[in-house]
């Protein structure tokens, strides 16, 4: 494998991937009902009673 | 016994570095070899000294797991006030040439001194100190491996020791901010798997269902410096028992391999890292839970994905590839969404309570440095753009802009988080004195606006005389002129570092009394004011 079999490798496949990866972690974050869930989540900090 | 197989392995190092001494095949390797000797072997005798044969107190499972972290806390106070302490020396012999003392303390040793002071001393041990308190807090668990961590904890000082005891020796690799050789990287290397290690089993063996974010922060800085670490320093020694070594890379290649790792240590190092401490801290200190726990989620990945493609930037107008160059301005630029989307979660932390910054100046310090993050993270990429680098590159402007953030963002969140930790944890009822706090701020505050101020107007003027050329196409300034002509800001800078120095120095008598169990009598700030009293 060298160099130009991976360059073309990083700017199609894995730039796709990656790009789907950030995009579906931005719907999953927004999907309904996960307001909830991240409320629940905020308040970790203040659970240990410290 | 207590400390047996501690004391043994010490002690077997300390022969080792002996034998390292005896054998080197050059002077500099004995001379560090000494070194590390005489560090070990003053370990060695502290073990001895405190070995016990009593047999061990049963440790409490459920109880979170401290020592590490209070060491950690003095660790970031004492190093932070050396590395201060060294950038004023740095800034002075820049203005006054006379006090480059040979050759132990000329600039070019002094000045890796101080940026891996700063850097490594003072942040990791933020770092490594507020990670192991925040992941044992929101994973409701203590410590994964047992005294593993203690082993993080020293021998990340011992790797803190042998690079600047390098420095001074003259031993370097020459690649900014990893600068020392092989064999201190592949100790570090060592360590820093052992911190991954107590890290992640301890989110692993987790109690809330939730790894919070501040984790997800401080786990991305530890695997990331992993990998830039050891990618930056694949090198071939030229012999085992020497220091000098040759990089895997070579040409431009090697440029850019070590711009990926310069600008990811910004990035995950003092960025992510950092952002991690200010996800848990603002929201204790303010008592509200983060503005928005969704963005803070969107906050990270999108600089996960976009921070590790800016390195290029660093090599505008060089042999590097024009589309590498025009790639790292770009992802650069994309920065600007994340990180003013963190800011301003940090700072909406605070709706709603905005009183708090008057009354408490730990949540001004905090609020302060996330201002600072807003800011350098904005002139971060716009100095990224190719035709305002060609007038900023190589000139004080850099300087100052790493300032702002490092003093600013970097600093002044550590202090807040330190500032938080200590009375928790040596159960003291509260600082010794929130009056010295807010002398710390200001003191500070007046420092880096200082600094940053007079660095704009040097760099901006160097830049500008650097490039100045008359009608017949001759250049109008000769570098030594541009050079004379920053005197005075050399010495306005060292001032406003002095500032900062002194006012960690006002930090350090706080937080000493604090952990002597001493507290100052004083009027709560924002407390009613006394009525005036009718003169007699």
């Amino acid at each position: 494998m060298d160099y130009h079999t991976m360059r073309e490798f990083a700017d199609s496949w894995m730039l796709l991937a990656m790009a789907i990866f950030f995009v579906g972690a931005v719907i999953y974050v927004f999907r309904p009902g996960s307001r909830k869930t991240a409320d629940d989540a905020a308040q970790i900090p203040f659970k240990d009673g410290e | 016994m207590k400390y047996g197989p501690e004391t043994i392995g010490v002690g077997l190092f300390a022969f080792l570095a002996l034998l390292g001494a005896a054998f080197a095949a050059d002077d500099l390797f004995a001379q560090h070899m000494w070194v590390l000797f005489f560090v070990l072997a003053g370990s060695t005798i502290v073990l001895l000294r405190k070995a016990t044969f009593a047999p061990a107190a049963p440790e409490d499972p459920g109880a979170y797991m401290d020592g590490p972290i209070r060491y950690g806390s003095v660790a970031t106070m004492f190093w932070g006030i050396v590395g201060f302490l060294v950038g004023v020396v740095a800034a002075l012999q820049l203005a006054y040439p006379d006090l480059n003392i040979e050759p132990w303390l000329n600039f070019g040793r002094v000045r890796p001194l101080h940026t891996s002071a700063v850097i490594f001393a003072f942040g990791g041990n933020a770092l490594i100190a507020t990670s192991l308190y925040v992941v044992q807090r929101t994973s409701r668990a203590r410590l994964f491996g047992g005294n593993l961590v203690w082993f993080v904890f020293w021998g990340y000082q011992l790797f803190i020791v042998m690079a600047a005891t390098g420095y001074l020796l003259g031993i370097t690799q020459s690649r900014e901010y990893a600068e020392p050789e092989w064999y201190v990287d592949l100790w570090l290397t060592i360590v820093w798997v052992a911190y991954l290690v107590v890290f992640l089993g301890t989110i692993i063996k987790r109690k809330e269902p939730h790894i919070y974010v501040a984790n997800w922060f401080y786990l991305s800085f530890i695997i990331t410096i992993a990998m830039l670490h050891v990618v930056n320093n694949l090198a071939m020694p030229v012999s085992f028992l020497g220091v000098k070594s040759y990089s895997l890379f070579a040409g431009v290649q090697d440029a850019l391999t070590q711009w990926w790792y310069g600008h990811n240590a910004v990035g995950f190092f003092l960025t992510a890292g950092f952002l991690g401490m200010m996800y848990y801290f603002v929201p204790k200190q303010a008592e509200r839970p983060v503005y928005s726990y969704r963005l803070s989620i969107i906050h990270f990945w999108a600089l996960i994905f976009l921070y590790i493609w800016a390195g290029p930037h660093h090599l505008h107008y060089t042999a590097l590839p024009d589309w590498a160059q025009t790639l790292g301005m770009v992802f650069s630029i994309m920065l600007w969404m994340p990180s003013w989307g963190g800011m301003i979660n940090g700072l909406m932390t605070l709706s709603g309570a905005w009183d708090k910054i008057r009354t408490d100046p730990i949540i001004r310090m905090m609020v302060l440095a996330i201002a600072f993050y807003g800011m350098s993270t904005f002139e971060g990429p716009m100095m990224s753009i190719k035709a305002v680098n060609s007038l900023s590159h190589y000139t004080d402007w850099t300087i100052g802009h790493v300032h702002s953030g490092a003093l600013g963002w970097v600093g002044m969140i550590s202090f807040g988080a330190i500032y938080y930790m200590v009375p928790k944890l040596w159960n003291r009822q509260r600082l010794y004195s929130l009056r010295l706090v807010t002398w710390h701020f200001w003191l500070a505050t007046l420092g880096i606006v200082v600094y940053a101020a007079v660095m704009w107007v040097s760099g901006i003027m160097q830049g500008l005389m650097w490039r100045e050329y008359d009608d017949q196409g001759f250049l109008v300034y000769s570098f030594a002129e541009s050079v004379a002509a920053m005197h005075p800001y050399y010495v306005m800078r060292a001032l406003g570092g002095l500032l900062y120095l002194i006012g960690a120095l006002v930090m350090a008598y706080n937080i000493a009394m604090t952990i002597m169990g001493r507290v100052r009598e004083e009027q709560p700030i924002g407390a009613v004011q006394p009525a005036i009293q009718a003169a007699e």
